[in-house]
């Protein structure tokens, strides 16, 4: 476990073995250095949760898209440029007054690229797997979310290949704003589940 | 297999981390690297995804708690490397240096055997199903918390690969995946909230068709007449 915050330089345990992987490799023509830092490169900054903010915002503003893009997301998210790995059997879940959806993978760590980017370390530890499906009340308290009693929880467990998006509730308050704007308020959090969008600064004075 | 990454379900690993770390991707080069290796390597090796999975559960139990998430990677990422012939253990040790190699995961075991061979669906949207009790000794998808519960099939997803046989090399057997919505309270008793879901795709193979409805009463009667 340790060896998770080893020093990169001293290229003990993991990382000696990584980079003993990568020359062997590289040396028998498998893989090329320069597509690995590529493919790094595009998780680390191409592909992120701002796509599927994007996707959200346009939800919330576009009636037609809203529909193309519950009957199939795929498609929908497709006309944006957004789509890749992990992504090809995107499927969207609408948060409403009744139901609140929630994503996991018990099994692994099965995440929505295209639209999310990589998940995030807690998404993947064996605390949220574990009790993500027994206790999901329990889970979204600890992300400071409480669901009323009268709200049907909707645990989505990612065990093939449909991979999940939460579509938040537009938040009370956020009428006047732009498309890109609304954007700007959609966290990664909610979009998985274990957030609601909060209002926007200077709406919430309005709305109390 | 039913292995330690089944994770669902069990108690005891603790509040879910927060803070900023538990928002990172990458905790250090290395780990960014080993993702990126696996992406470009595993097609090349002639490994599918279903393998890769196979293999991280392959990895001991107490290996696997133990190991961070891309030390999970690496391992599954070396064992494929060495049983598909590309690499030795002894070339990566020496390369790697004294730390080198971790223990290789176990031996894969021979996939089940596929049923399901409708290109028609077997079960309609409403339909009762019950998640067959299956314990393969090689790669599923079904879950242990789920495996004997009745739940309601809502969506056909279509056709897709069989993970149980294409983790073992031994054909797509492409059949229907279905989302089955199950009540919390079926799977996880009282302490579960009465109105919540937990919806699962599963394969074909993993269902039947559940009871119409529960005949407790005409067998509850008999066996007292019976007594007298």
């Amino acid at each position: 476990m340790s060896d998770d915050h080893h020093h990169d330089t001293s290229l003990s345990g993991p990382a000696a073995r990584v980079k003993a992987l990568e020359e062997l490799l590289t040396e028998k023509g498998l893989v090329d250095p320069a597509r690995l830092d590529q493919i790094i490169e595009t998780y680390q900054h191409a592909v992120g949760p701002h796509a599927g903010a994007r996707v959200v915002a346009k939800a919330w503003c576009d009636a037609a898209f809203r529909r193309r893009l519950f009957a199939d997301a795929v498609s929908a998210c497709a006309e944006m440029g957004i789509a890749g790995p992990e992504g090809g059997h995107l499927v969207a879940v609408e948060n409403t007054a009744r139901i609140h959806n929630l994503v996991v993978c018990t099994l692994c760590s099965c995440y929505p690229w295209p639209v999310l980017g990589l998940p995030p370390a807690w998404y993947k530890s064996f605390a949220y797997r574990s009790r993500a499906v027994s206790d999901p009340r329990g889970v979204m308290r600890e992300f400071g979310l409480i669901i009323p009693g009268e709200v049907e929880v909707r645990v989505w467990d990612s065990s093939a290949e449909q991979r999940y998006i939460v579509i938040p509730q537009r938040p009370a308050g956020s009428e006047a704003l732009s498309e890109a704007d609304l954007a700007e308020l959609v966290t990664r959090d909610s979009m998985i589940g274990v957030a609601k969008i909060a209002a926007p600064v200077g709406a919430r004075r309005k709305s109390r | 297999m039913n292995g330690i990454h089944d994770l669902g379900g069990m108690d005891g690993f603790g509040p879910v981390p927060r803070g900023e770390e538990a928002y990172v991707a990458f905790h250090s080069a290395w780990e960014a690297r080993v993702f990126a290796l696996t992406n470009a390597a595993l097609t090349r090796a002639g490994a599918n995804v279903d393998e890769f999975r196979h293999a991280i559960e392959r990895i001991a139990p107490a290996r696997y708690l133990a190991s961070g998430y891309y030390q999970r990677w690496l391992d599954a990422l070396e064992t494929l490397l060495i049983e598909r012939g590309i690499l030795t253990r002894s070339e990566i040790g020496l390369r790697a240096g004294s730390e080198g190699v971790a223990a290789i995961a176990a031996a894969p075991v021979a996939a089940a055997r596929p049923r399901a061979k409708h290109p028609a669906a077997k079960f309609s949207i409403g339909a009762r199903v019950c998640a067959r009790n299956l314990n393969p000794a090689g790669h599923t998808r079904l879950p242990r918390y789920a495996r004997g519960r009745i739940g309601v099939i809502e969506r056909n997803r279509g056709v897709h690969v069989f993970p149980d046989t294409n983790a073992h090399q031994a054909g797509p057997a492409r059949q229907h995946v279905y989302s089955v919505a199950f009540r919390a309270r079926e799977l996880f008793g009282a302490p579960a909230h009465a109105r919540d879901r937990i919806v699962l795709d599963l394969w074909e193979d993993y269902l039947e068709l559940a009871a119409i409805k529960p005949v407790r009463r005409s067998t509850a009667r008999k066996p007292k007449r019976k007594l007298r």
